[in-house]
């Protein structure tokens, strides 16, 4: 199959393309951008008029509930979730059921998701087995097999020895570790922002001290161990401040936020919006400004959808007992959209942190268009709004606090190694 | 977004927290409890405000004396009372909060007084009934318990009808506690102009003084010439711990003694919830003694629930 998208706007931020160009695809790879090549004669060509044309999304955490949360969600209709947003690879945490700590699990996943035909998935193997913190996983077994990096998804590692010896396993290999950093005994049995809004409601607070704590450990021995980190979904002005250090001092460190955090504070939980049980949780005004700094100067890295399908009744509980998550591959596009509206951030820019950059934090060949890469591509019209409806969601999970929200950015089509497998 | 607890118009449509309540809304519950405080003391202790409707006391956290007190109040209105500990029945067999309503709903309950252990289930059940239903909560984790406030400010209004001149110490752990937190709302949205809360740091949750109040560690000088004193209660379990060392060390530093209470105005009155833990916050002295309103705040709060349940049930304007 060849492929002539015509009249598109082309933006690919690792090529610093951001143009009025066509796009020629053929045997699932990028041919050109540009110029036609000789005797390329497409099968099918794409009107891209008036729409944006760029590398297919790289979300960075996407929970697909497989294996074991299949009441939740599945791998079918999340994966449609994600092409239908855009995006066409993405890394999934190892918190299912069973945990991501075996070689088979992993293949497994992997083979289930190819089947798919759909986004391309990138498991994050579990760092230490079962998740507990105590004895590593078998990192080189579970890289074999298909993991691109080892996580403990949103359980702590109290143990700082284990945590120690970790890092320098992976970095004996030169793998990265994602880590969410909150230190559990400050956060336990928290629900919501150790502030204003959880006195009122009378809601056990998570201080931002247990990010800054969990920060301090992480960010210590990964200067004696060189060990390479991500930080996922930061939620603190002090997290922000601790980051830019460390990277300033020359860490291998990485983060993001996710698209929640951009948008949400505390005060969006208002009468006890389930929907707004996230973690992190949603914290200050002041803490979403320097989050949003530090995405602008790039003291953080990419913006990840946070994608967490929970069914309807698990939410149907009081908040604290509602679980926690929300749904976003489908909304990680328009999300990120609105943001740069809103804070005059070019759209090359905003692009660049769900896909390029994103692509670089994973390891992965993607999230750009550079010839003779795969025809990932996302292409949508940044102007056309659409309504947040659970009904139309493709994603089993219908839970997000943006229900009703009209948001800018519609996805047309999506591309997965030069086949469409999405059209609005 | 709307405010869950009143309709369209403006009135009282579910009684969920005090804060969001209009001054309005607060003098009309009180008003109305004033007129219901004689009928206790009447031969047929009974109005027929209620007559015909079926209120449900729904206690997902057992608490004896609160549904007694819900219980009397809807009786002396004349409704039909079901009283369900569902902590001891089907919660524990896996049934969720909003079926075990749904099943109430089906057997055409008019009204839910409910009670839950988790801040927001009353909201939540608020937020799933039909419109003719009318939730009251009964307190909810540690977010609200709003007839309590209303109680607690109706026994301070009889005592001292000045409220724009009072200055009150509410003591102890407001951290859990959702009494202290409809009392604040209470007294701010009233026009007190001085709530001060007393306790230690770690019973204190963070940013408390953004609900208007004036905080103090020390107790001395949180009581000085203050005309009410609001005791909370101290959970055992809190007693022993990370939270406090011991329950002699917080009676010898928080604890309600004659002698502390010297300090407060001479007619300053003396306020607990229930239920006491006596030698713990509060010295057997100062419960028993000529200031404290201990008790009249329990007859109080049978004519503030009389008065709260009449309102929802549309029959406030009634003739008694």
């Amino acid at each position: 199959m060849k492929i002539h998208i015509k009249n598109g706007h082309v933006i690919d931020p690792k090529n610093n393309i951001n143009d009025k160009l066509d796009v020629f695809i053929a045997a699932g790879k990028i041919v050109s951008i540009g110029a036609m090549p000789n005797g390329f004669v497409a099968t099918k060509i794409i009107d891209a008029t008036n729409l944006i044309v760029c590398p297919g999304l790289v979300d960075l955490s996407a929970r697909l509930r497989e294996p074991g949360d299949e009441y939740k969600a599945r791998l079918a209709s999340e994966l449609q979730a994600a092409v239908a947003g855009g995006v066409t690879s993405l890394a999934c945490p190892p918190d299912t059921d069973p945990v991501l700590d075996e070689p088979g699990l992993v293949e497994m996943l992997k083979h289930r998701a190819k089947q798919q035909g759909l986004a391309h998935v990138y498991p994050l193997g579990a760092m230490t087995r079962q998740l507990k913190g105590t004895a590593l996983s078998e990192m080189n077994e579970l890289h074999t097999a298909g993991c691109v990096g080892f996580s403990q998804a949103n359980v702590a590692v109290t143990d700082t020895q284990v945590l120690w010896r970790a890092m320098e396993y992976a970095a004996t290999f030169g793998f990265t570790l994602f880590l969410h950093a909150e230190e559990p005994f400050l956060a336990a049995n928290g629900v919501a922002h150790d502030g204003e809004v959880a006195t009122r409601m009378g809601l056990k607070g998570i201080p931002s001290a247990a990010e800054a704590l969990a920060l301090a450990s992480i960010l210590r021995i990964a200067q004696e161990t060189g060990a390479s980190v991500h930080i996922s979904r930061l939620s603190t002005a002090e997290g922000v401040a601790m980051i830019r250090t460390a990277k300033a001092k020359g860490l291998k460190v990485s983060c993001d936020v996710s698209a929640n955090h951009l948008h949400l504070t505390e005060h969006d939980i208002a009468y006890f919006d389930a929907n707004c049980h996230l973690k992190p949780p949603l914290r200050t005004q002041r803490d979403k400004a320097e989050l949003t700094l530090g995405l602008k100067d790039g003291t953080i890295d990419a913006i990840c959808s946070d994608h967490t399908p929970v069914d309807d009744d698990a939410k149907l509980a009081p908040f604290a007992e509602a679980e926690i998550g929300a749904t976003g591959l489908e909304l990680l596009l328009p999300l990120t959209l609105k943001w740069a509206m809103q804070e005059k951030v070019s759209l090359l820019h905003a692009i660049d942190r769900i896909t390029t950059a994103s692509a670089n934090i994973l390891g992965i060949a993607a999230g750009d268009l550079s010839p003779n890469s795969n025809a990932d591509l996302c292409i949508f019209d940044a102007n056309e709004y659409w309504k947040v409806n659970p009904k139309t969601l493709k994603s089993q999970g219908k839970n997000t606090p943006f229900t009703g929200l009209e948001l800018a950015g519609k996805v047309k089509f999506t591309l997965v190694n030069g086949q469409v497998v999405y059209h609005d | 977004m709307n405010n869950p607890q009143l309709d369209t118009d403006g009135q009282l449509r579910h009684l969920l927290s005090i804060e969001g309540l209009p001054k309005r809304i607060l003098n009309q519950i009180l008003d109305t409890a004033e007129s219901f405080v004689g009928v206790a003391e009447r031969e047929v202790k009974k109005v027929p405000l209620l007559r015909g409707k079926t209120v449900c006391n729904l206690f997902f956290e057992n608490s004896t004396r609160t549904r007694t007190t819900f219980e009397i109040a809807a009786k002396r209105l004349s409704a039909d009372v079901i009283s369900l500990n569902v902590s001891t029945s089907s919660q524990s067999k896996g049934e969720t909060i909003l079926d075990t309503v749904d099943n109430l709903i089906a057997m055409h309950a008019d009204m839910f007084v409910v009670r839950h252990a988790q801040s927001g289930a009353a909201h939540l059940i608020a937020k799933h009934v039909p419109p003719h239903i009318h939730v009251i909560n009964a307190g909810d984790g540690r977010h609200s318990h709003p007839t309590q406030g209303l109680l607690d400010v109706f026994t301070i209004r009889k005592y001292k009808p000045e409220l724009h001149n009072l200055r009150v110490a509410i003591v102890g752990d407001v951290l859990h506690s959702r009494v202290a937190r409809s009392e604040i709302h209470a007294l701010t949205t009233l026009g007190v102009p001085e709530v001060r809360v007393i306790a230690p740091k770690t019973l204190l949750p963070a940013q408390v003084e953004k609900l208007g109040v004036h905080v103090y560690h020390d107790m001395d000088a949180g009581l000085k010439d203050v005309d009410v004193i609001m005791m909370l209660r101290l959970q055992n379990e809190r007693m022993n711990g990370a939270m406090l060392p011991s329950s002699e060390e917080y009676f010898k530093t928080y604890g309600l003694t004659q002698e502390r209470l010297a300090l407060a105005k001479p007619d300053a009155i003396v306020m607990h919830p229930g239920p006491m833990n006596r030698g713990v916050e509060i010295d057997s002295t100062v419960a028993d003694g000529k200031q404290s309103v201990i008790l009249p705040q329990v007859t109080y709060g049978i004519a503030i629930r009389m008065a709260v349940m009449a309102i929802l049930g549309g029959g406030a304007g009634a003739t008694l």
